[in-house]
């Protein structure tokens, strides 16, 4: 019986270990129960660099030498991207072989979880460099400092209009629009063309959407009625779709695959992507000549991703020449295949199946990160009452 | 009674929960509540949030009653007569819990589609009972293997003996079997009741709108809102309300404690004619349910163009364009984790099992919560909670290969425990007792009585953290993973996440081969058994 008691308290006191690790370890970084490391850590950082100026690179190609930080020699550098973050093999390569620095990824589930596993991480980041932040969560990142600022010199090939931080701590990559899809051959009308049409009794139960908490394309739906009819006028709005017979999903795929035709379900118009048509073409089984489906211009709503250097990086300089190589038209080149959106570099071509069968608004509807950031709950809250109330 | 060292076996499944688990959790929960508390408050006392723990509480509760119901006569056919079909049964009846919610969410609604359920308004379709229905299909092979291993061992002479006095079959069932049957009946609706509770994909995609449960609220608070306070504070609220139930099984346990006398082998009776129609029905009943909606899986990964062809299974060699390795690598990925995580819960597992079983009450308690508590935590604190914890030194453990099995098998871990506990409980210790005499060592008695006889349960959990291994989803995705490490589960979500036929099929044939792996391996652990030797 001895024996056990003395057990009982070794487990205790480990479970008691743990708790004071914790309580130690979550406040800052003068752990009493560090296990092992020697600390070069990169916790304290940027007590060197100047973060308030953006660093400005004097170079016409991306591999011409970059002045101004000391030579980081042949760094691993980790990138943190979402999980559905595709690249042709052997491209990282390609970089590795100009600047034999090597490039690790590390995925961290969807574009949400990877803005929010940063910013718990900051302190210690699990990457130097993060793709995949969007406008919808810019505003989150901005306001936790996880940047580091970095103005690359091919941004003069990027639209100014995806450039939407003004001090370049985060470099826009590609870009898509969230639009309403429809099934051309199964509306029971003309085509809709505008947002209004939605709530025209023609179209009377064939509209699905996704809830904008848990979506990411429902919440871009959400916004661009915000931004197409104002404060004042998006409640309405939502309230005639909901007595159009409107169906909302938890999710895309449930909304794409379950109930619009695309999926076997019975409803015509569904929110999707404006890649989705040019995707029902690649991806289509039997092979088919036009695109199925087609999109409605006046719902898109323009979403950019960025890439950014994570301030606690140990590599800022090494980060930047990333930076600048996937921003390059041979990278820039390889998203679209692989991602299904629009690369950001104006100079990258397009697989000629997004020339033909992709479509982009020209004027797609936008709201400024902050402004999204700052409404964000209270809009979901109202939005959540009008539709599921 | 000596307990024979009992205590010393905690150690490593302690150190092992401590590390991996408790620090990462404790790390989150101080890290979040320190935050903002009057805000918890708010949320804590507002009516959403008790709606939420109302629902996800009697949903559980109710699933967990009707897999009871539903898995007990094909768990009494199993473990009591021998017939044409038994092992397969058996095995047939894990393979809906290897299948990644996403692919079963899309079959139900595919079934419920075909049989006239869809008509009307998104929400006659979301039901409860869709939900229910879902949970029953995955759960009835936790019950019906967890108990139907501990019915085959248990000794007859008892029903024998009520029989001969005159007592029917049915009053023999309630009074002599029911009872010795309840520990193990008791542990297979721990697990259940857990896994229901905590249950996210299923309760997200098959429970249409406005129904959270506690899981999907912390999803909600950690990423769209990036609360991690609130979501913290929901964990919490989790975890006791786990303790509590585990308590509360203890103290059930407790009440019923006998000496069930297992035996090592036992013979099964023959079927008469009659007695092989009723149990015609049982089987064939509870296949129908169950092979339903994976009928439907298969025929849609055979569709291809405008007829059926192999044509989807064949693309699955070559890498599609969206995913970073082709979907052969993520199997292999997948079975390479499922093995790493299977040999942890076996060497975790079995030691726990064996220090609750022989430790000390207090032992006993602690270890048999602490084991219990992954499959009551929500995967995103789980996850965070190692990206938070495990950042230094030896211990930093993100974006490595080891983190997966190890998350994994935190999950799995519950199932052999629970599986084996009982079983070992129930031994006469009298048998260990006559060894000892006899002159056995006191290791050489745990490696001939305990570890025999437990065996089976063993493997039996074994096979589950197998399982949940190669279908696990969650907390995969919320641990940082190299990208070449992408897993079945994952891959067939971003197929799933694509316009195109094409992307669909294959997603149909990876859950199908996903089915096909899982059964292969079930049912060649099932033969390794020792003692097996034409018993199940």
């Amino acid at each position: 019986m001895k024996k056990n008691t003395r057990i009982a308290r070794i487990l205790t006191a480990i479970l008691a270990l743990s708790l004071i690790a914790a309580a130690c370890g979550g406040s800052d970084d003068t752990a009493e129960l560090e296990i092992g490391s020697a600390s070069t850590e990169t916790t304290t950082a940027n007590t060197d660099e100047p973060t308030a100026a953006p660093v400005q690179v004097s170079a016409d190609e991306p591999d011409a030498p970059v002045i101004g930080f000391a030579d980081e020699g042949c760094p691993t550098l980790t990138l943190a991207t979402y999980d559905s973050f595709v690249v042709s093999e052997g491209l990282f390569k390609i970089f590795t072989d100009d600047t034999c620095i090597e490039v690790e990824q590390v995925a961290a589930g969807d574009a949400g979880q990877l803005v929010s596993s940063s910013i718990l991480t900051k302190d210690n980041p699990t990457a130097d460099v993060m793709f995949g932040i969007d406008n919808t969560f810019l505003q989150r990142g901005l306001d936790a400092d996880l940047f580091l600022p970095y103005e690359s010199a091919l941004l003069a090939s990027v639209d100014s209009v995806l450039q939407l931080d003004p001090e370049f701590r985060v470099t826009p990559m590609d870009y898509s629009d969230v639009c309403v899809n429809y099934w051309i051959d199964a509306l029971p009308g003309a085509v809709p063309t505008t947002l209004d049409d939605l709530v025209d009794p023609v179209n009377e139960g064939q509209f699905v959407t996704e809830n904008p908490e848990t979506s990411s394309p429902g919440f871009a739906f959400l916004l661009a009625t915000i931004a197409a009819y104002g404060e004042d006028g998006w409640e309405d709005y939502w309230r005639a779709l909901v007595d159009n017979g409107l169906a909302v999903t938890p999710g895309w795929s449930e909304a794409y695959y379950g109930e619009f035709i695309a999926g076997g379900g019975d409803r015509s118009i569904v929110t999707s992507y404006a890649s989705s048509p040019p995707a029902e073409v690649i991806f289509a089984d039997p092979p088919v000549d036009s695109a199925p489906s087609g999109v409605l211009f006046d719902s898109c709503f323009r979403q950019v991703e960025f890439a950014g250097i994570l301030a606690g990086t140990e590599f800022p300089s090494s980060s930047q020449q990333l930076i600048d190589f996937m921003l390059s038209a041979e990278f820039q080149e390889d998203i679209p295949l692989n991602m299904f959106v629009y690369p950001a570099n104006g100079n990258a071509e397009l697989p000629p199946e997004f020339v033909e069968y992709g479509v982009l608004a020209d004027n797609p509807a936008t709201l400024e990160p902050s402004e999204i950031e700052a409404n964000r709950q209270d809009w979901i809250e109202r939005w959540t009452e009008i539709v599921l109330g | 009674m000596k307990h024979l060292r009992g205590g010393g076996f905690a150690l490593v499944p302690a150190v092992f929960v401590g590390v991996f688990f408790a620090y990462p959790i404790a790390t989150l929960l101080a890290r979040g509540l320190g935050i903002d508390a009057s805000r918890l408050f708010d949320v804590v006392t507002g009516t959403r949030f008790l709606k939420t723990i109302w629902f996800t509480t009697w949903q559980a509760f109710a699933s967990t009653m009707l897999t009871a119901l539903v898995a007990m006569p094909l768990t009494w056919a199993v473990a009591n007569r021998s017939f044409r079909g038994r092992r397969v049964a058996r095995v047939l009846v894990t393979v809906p819990f290897v299948l990644p919610t996403i692919v079963v969410a899309g079959a139900f609604i595919a079934v419920m589609d075909s049989v006239g359920l869809e008509a009307g308004a998104l929400r006659s379709r979301h039901t409860i009972w869709a939900i229910l229905a879902a949970h029953v299909f995955f759960n009835i092979a936790v019950f019906v293997r967890t108990v139907g291993g501990f019915w085959t061992q248990l000794d007859r002479r008892p029903e024998e003996a009520a029989r001969t006095l005159g007592a029917s079959p049915l009053r023999t069932f309630r009074e002599v079997t029911l009872p010795r049957l309840w520990p193990s009946i008791a542990a297979a609706l721990t697990v259940v009741f857990l896994f229901c509770f905590t249950s996210f994909a299923i309760i997200l995609r098959l429970g249409g709108l406005g129904r959270a449960s506690i899981e999907t609220e912390i999803f909600r608070y950690a990423i769209s809102l990036n609360d991690i306070s609130t979501a913290a504070a929901l964990s919490m609220v989790q975890m006791v309300a786990v303790v509590a139930l585990v308590g509360l099984n203890g103290w059930l346990q407790g009440r019923l404690k006998g000496r069930q006398g297992l035996v090592v082998d036992r013979g099964l009776p023959s079927t008469s004619a009659r007695q092989r129609i009723s149990l015609g029905v049982i089987v064939f009943g509870t296949a129908v349910l169950l092979a339903v909606p994976l009928v439907v899986l298969i025929e849609r990964s055979f569709s291809h163009g405008d007829g059926y062809s192999f044509g989807n299974y064949a693309a699955l060699t070559d890498r599609v364009r969206l995913l970073p390795i082709s979907a052969l690598r993520a199997l292999g990925n997948s079975l390479t984790f499922a093995v790493a995580a299977a040999g942890i819960a076996l060497l975790i597992g079995g030691l726990a099992s064996l220090a609750i079983v022989h430790g000390s009450r207090g032992v006993s308690r602690l270890l048999d919560l602490g084991m219990l508590l992954p499959l009551g935590t929500s995967a995103v604190t789980l996850g965070f909670g190692v990206l938070i914890a495990l950042d230094r030194g030896v211990l930093d453990l993100r974006g490595s290969w080891w983190i997966v099995p190890i998350t994994q098998s935190l999950i799995a871990i519950p199932f052999v425990v629970r599986g084996v506990v009982p079983v070992l409980r129930a031994i006469d210790p009298k048998l260990r007792d006559a060894a000892s005499t006899l002159g056995a060592s006191p290791l050489v008695v745990r490696r001939e009585i305990d570890l025999r006889i437990g065996s089976r349960a063993l493997a039996n959990g074994v096979g589950f953290a197998f399982a949940i291994s190669l279908g696990e989803f969650g907390a995969t995705s919320f641990v940082g993973r190299q990208p070449d490490t992408l897993t079945v589960p994952l891959a067939i979500n971003r197929l799933l996440a694509t316009p195109g036929d094409l992307l669909r099929g294959q997603a149909m044939a990876l859950s199908v081969i996903l089915m096909i792996v899982t059964t292969l391996v079930v049912l060649i652990g099932d033969r390794l058994h020792p003692s097996s030797g034409g018993m199940l």
